[in-house]
């Protein structure tokens, strides 16, 4: 891996800054997380951006709905490279109790790659954390050119 | 310019242009780091602290990733206008620099016969910057942001203005180098409404705090900046941070003395930087403690209470400084005592007369 890889993965493993976003309960640990008791400032993420074009992280938190499916693909599209993606949840992992529903669809990676998946019903946020360093052992392996 | 050794003026020029570019990138990045790491105590938590000790290298993270992320411009834009805005909004505040005086006299042009009153131009200029953004990018969010900031900025100019008016009266000048030289006791001091007021004005000026209705993530996503990503974006963030940069080394300069301070003359500039970091500190303290305000708010706070109470300010200074203005040659000490309990009553007259119908009727609107 060159040094200037590195220096660009060491920026964007301390600044992955998430993407201000909840689709259901579990948004409620999201938010868990981001406040002080779990503290997820101190990764250097407590800038939640409200636009996705700011935002390098989209934690799609909880039950996908079909109806949802196209707004939630749009926010993806819409944010600005590079970005990357959790599961967060078995809903979001795949449809979990509603896997078999009409109307839920069976796991994000169905409309948008996912980079990790954070299991749980919901996930506590010391999961979601997990999830997070676990991402950043991702973004410390990326190539200087890598297109994903 | 004898003490400087190349003696001419381009060189002067030259240095003190690079110098101030340096010294507000790097002061910059320390206040993002200080900002957050602030919030720590005030929030019961940690703040950054993973990237080196104590996140100190955190904004350095922050500038690679954002720097080197995807550009992109939507395809409704303005594409001239939006690629001109950042550097519209981030130029005032850089240009603001130019009169404020580091050290006894020392600076780019600290000596301006209308310092001030430059000041108080160009930091107006900035809200053009950022309405462009607004209106290029082709959002309704952003436009209304855009929107929200005119507004704002307009009413709390006025009331800014004024307290500025009543410093010049005391010092007697314009210069921000003179003004500094003639504050014997800190005009913060002498006139503790004056910078209660400018505190305020400067808060909702420079858009942070209570007052940063013009990006309010609950009501309009992320204002005007809501299409800019990337290289952009961190201009807008450069000139957010900046331009409080500038309001707390004018507030340092007018009300707390700039250079001045007990000691060797030649540590000037690290009273100018410890009064800056105070007032930020304020700046920080009242944005974690305040809730955002709502716009009708926010403009009735504006002109029924501020503008008031900043017009009352600058009567009584003035009459002050007929009475009492020749007495060896500057504002008596004891003026405090006349000038604190005023601020008070005038305080708790204002809080109580600011009602919307006398207090009787709600507001509704």
């Amino acid at each position: 891996m060159s040094s200037i890889a590195k220096v660009l993965n060491w920026g964007r493993h301390y600044s992955t800054w998430p993407f201000g976003s909840g689709l259901a309960c579990c948004a409620m640990e999201m938010v868990a997380t981001a406040s002080s008791r779990f503290d997820i400032t101190r990764f250097g993420m407590d800038v939640f951006r409200a636009s996705p074009r700011q935002a390098d992280l989209f934690i799609v938190s909880g039950t996908l709905t079909w109806k949802m499916a196209p707004a939630v693909k749009m926010l993806y599209d819409q944010m600005a490279e590079p970005k990357w993606v959790i599961a967060m949840g078995a809903c979001a992992i795949s449809g979990g109790t509603f896997a078999h529903s009409y109307s839920v669809v069976p796991g994000v990676n169905r409309i948008i790659p996912v980079d990790v998946y954070v299991p749980g019903c919901p996930p506590r946020p010391e999961a979601l954390i997990y999830g997070v360093m676990m991402l950043h052992k991702k973004i410390d392996k990326r190539k200087f050119r890598q297109q994903d | 310019m004898d003490w400087w050794p190349l003696g001419n003026f381009w060189a002067h020029f030259a240095v003190f242009a690079l110098a101030i570019i340096v010294f507000v990138l790097l002061m910059v990045m320390v206040f993002i780091w200080f900002e957050r790491r602030a919030f720590g105590p005030f929030q019961m938590r940690w703040g950054p602290n993973r990237a080196s000790p104590w996140g100190a290298l955190q904004p350095v993270a922050d500038a690679i990733k954002v720097l080197l992320k995807e550009d992109i411009v939507p395809a409704v834009a303005d594409k001239w206008v939006h690629f001109i805005a950042p550097v519209v909004g981030f130029l005032p505040v850089l240009l603001i620099f130019a009169v404020v005086p580091f050290h006894d006299g020392h600076g780019l042009i600290p000596d301006m016969s209308i310092g001030i009153l430059y000041v108080v131009a160009i930091s107006a200029l900035s809200v053009v910057g950022v309405f462009m953004a607004g209106w290029s990018s082709g959002n309704k969010y952003s436009l209304l942001g855009g929107m929200r900031v005119i507004a704002q900025m307009v009413s709390y100019e006025v009331p800014l203005v004024l307290s500025i008016i009543s410093v010049v009266l005391v010092a007697g000048s314009l210069s921000m180098n003179e003004i500094v030289a003639a504050q014997e006791i800190p005009f913060f001091v002498l006139m503790p409404l004056g910078f209660l007021i400018f505190l305020i004005a400067a808060m909702a000026e420079i858009n942070r705090g209570p007052f940063d209705l013009l990006e309010a993530d609950s009501e309009i996503v992320a204002g005007f900046h809501i299409e800019y990503s990337g290289m952009k974006f961190a201009m807008f963030y450069l000139a957010e941070y900046g331009h409080a940069l500038a309001m707390s080394a004018v507030a340092a300069t007018l009300f707390f003395g700039g250079w001045r301070g007990p000691g060797d003359e030649y540590i000037g500039f690290l009273w100018f930087l410890l009064k800056v970091f105070f007032i930020f500190f304020l700046l920080i303290w009242a944005r974690v403690t305040f809730p955002r305000l709502r716009v009708d708010h926010l403009m009735g706070f504006g002109w029924k209470f501020l503008f008031p109470l900043a017009l009352m300010n600058v009567f009584v200074v003035a009459a002050e400084m007929i009475v009492w203005g020749e007495i060896d040659g500057g504002m008596p000490w004891w003026i405090v005592f006349i000038n604190l309990p005023a601020a008070l009553v005038l305080i708790y007259l204002w809080s109580r007369l600011f009602r919307f119908g006398g207090g009787r009727v709600g507001v509704n609107a």
